[in-house]
């Protein structure tokens, strides 16, 4: 199945795109094939055709006006097609206002046009716990007739981000929107001892250790799915009041570093 | 042990993560053995003993969902035959798509009922899986619900429309929420009506 992901440049939407290319799905995988369902008598259940195979084709970005967009990642959201070419994929880039419920429309002439564009039969999002992002875009897929994926759906988000870690993603916070967060976490790199700093703030805090309430946004610079590693040439951070971003002014592609390649 | 049973177009899909693996999660969290197999692993015919002896082993059973788009359970009935064999006599739910097949294997009817995001779920009949009549709110996805089929009483909803309903004498119970997202506890109920689970 041609597949579009809903891409941010962050780790969720990168993951959910690791999976459907293949990465950390059970292993014991049946044949490939083409499964063509014939309808049952009354014409209405079925599921059409579909192949076996998953295939990434494209990416897909919203580029919004409005920072406080409920549906749209919005930090260093202009470096996605640099993140694109690492990925060696196309992307497709649509604006919009960023206004609540109009932004749908917005998204579902994105998707509507990856499958004008590049033939695409499924959407792919990085949605772990927000049912009002994860509904939106059922109903648009729904409407349009085309597949739904959301691979990390209600995954354990400390689990997660372990597994993030283990497959060799380079993610840096670009974002932080919630008390108790100081300035010393915009820029850093998530590691081993963030994840365990975030996880004692999900026990003292309720945060969500994954950032999916808002609460942090992230910006991948390398992982087994990119081919170039990103180098940031020059940010500059701003802080206040427990919200405050890296800006990544000037970024370009560079070869990976061989001690973190990861097997593709 | 808890049998959860991928109802996924094909073993291993890219929907797995999203209706089968949390479900699983969720039940090897509530303190559970857990073991998943697709659809098309279990069978009740006999001449393929080692299948069947997956469903003899376990303690209970669950049924997940699909994606919206995928229906393809519905032109695969025959492999659901063992849900009523005789020899089948434990604890089941189904989920979504679990619930319509549930509903099929006993005479009832998948009829079109598309939902998708949080929908009041208003609780009728008192049982050990739901407790007490009172709403709830549950998540749906799905385009096709099904009716209560003989032999079975409604829980929740209504008979057109049934949100949840339980086998007049056996542990059998189907939700068309799932209770995977913002309803864990349900899976944890469904656990402890579990023996050696």
């Amino acid at each position: 199945m041609k597949l579009g992901v809903l891409f941010s440049g962050g780790k969720d939407s990168i993951f959910a795109c690791y999976k459907a290319m293949g990465g950390d799905i059970h292993q014991d995988e049946d044949r490939d094939g083409v499964i063509d369902i014939n309808r049952i008598s009354d014409g209405n259940i079925g599921t059409g055709k579909n192949t076996d195979k998953n295939t990434v084709i494209c990416l897909i970005t919203l580029i919004s006006e409005n920072e406080d967009s409920y549906m749209f990642h919005t930090p260093n959201i202009s470096r996605t097609a640099l993140a694109a070419e690492a990925m060696g994929l196309p992307l497709i880039t649509w604006p919009t206002r960023g206004e609540k419920e109009e932004e749908l429309e917005d998204l579902k002439d994105a998707i509507a046009e990856a499958v004008k564009r590049y033939g695409i039969e499924g959407v792919v999002t990085g949605a772990i716990e927000s049912i009002y992002q994860a509904a939106r875009v059922q109903k648009i897929c729904r409407d349009i007739g085309i597949w739904c994926f959301n691979p990390i759906w209600q995954v354990d988000q400390v689990d997660y981000l372990k597994l993030l870690l283990s497959r060799g993603f380079h993610v840096i916070i670009t974002g932080v929107f919630a008390y108790p967060f100081d300035e010393s976490w915009i820029g850093t790199r998530l590691n081993e001892d963030k994840v365990k700093e975030l996880e004692r703030l999900q026990k003292r805090h309720q945060i969500n250790p994954s950032g999916e309430g808002g609460e942090l946004e992230t910006f991948v610079l390398d992982g087994p799915i990119f081919h170039k590693r990103i180098e940031i040439l020059r940010s500059r951070k701003s802080y206040d009041n427990y919200r405050g971003h890296l800006d990544i002014e000037e970024a370009c592609l560079a070869d990976k570093l061989v001690d973190e390649s990861v097997d593709r | 042990m808890i049998l959860v049973v991928d109802l996924c177009w094909k073993k291993n899909s890219l929907s797995r993560p999203e209706f089968v693996d949390p479900v699983a999660s969720a039940l090897r969290k509530a303190g559970a053995e857990i073991k998943v197999l697709h659809y098309s692993e279990l069978t009740s015919d006999r001449s393929s003993k080692q299948l069947y002896r997956d469903l003899l082993e376990c303690d209970g059973a669950v049924l997940c969902g699909t994606a919206i788009q995928d229906n393809f359970y519905a032109v695969e009935m025959d492999k659901f035959s063992w849900i009523k064999d005789h020899n089948y006599r434990k604890p089941l739910l189904g989920i979504c798509a679990g619930m319509q097949v549930i509903a099929s294997a006993f005479g009832g009817k998948i009829i079109p009922r598309p939902a998708i995001g949080m929908e009041k779920v208003d609780i009728i009949k008192d049982t050990e899986l739901l407790g007490e009549p009172r709403q709830i709110e549950g998540y749906h996805l799905h385009s096709y619900g099904a009716t209560v089929p003989k032999g079975f009483h409604l829980v929740a909803g209504f008979y057109h429309k049934a949100d949840a309903f339980v086998h007049e004498r056996r542990p059998i119970y189907g939700l068309i929420f799932h209770p995977e997202v913002r309803n864990r506890w349900i899976l944890q109920k469904f656990m402890e009506l579990v023996p050696n689970h």
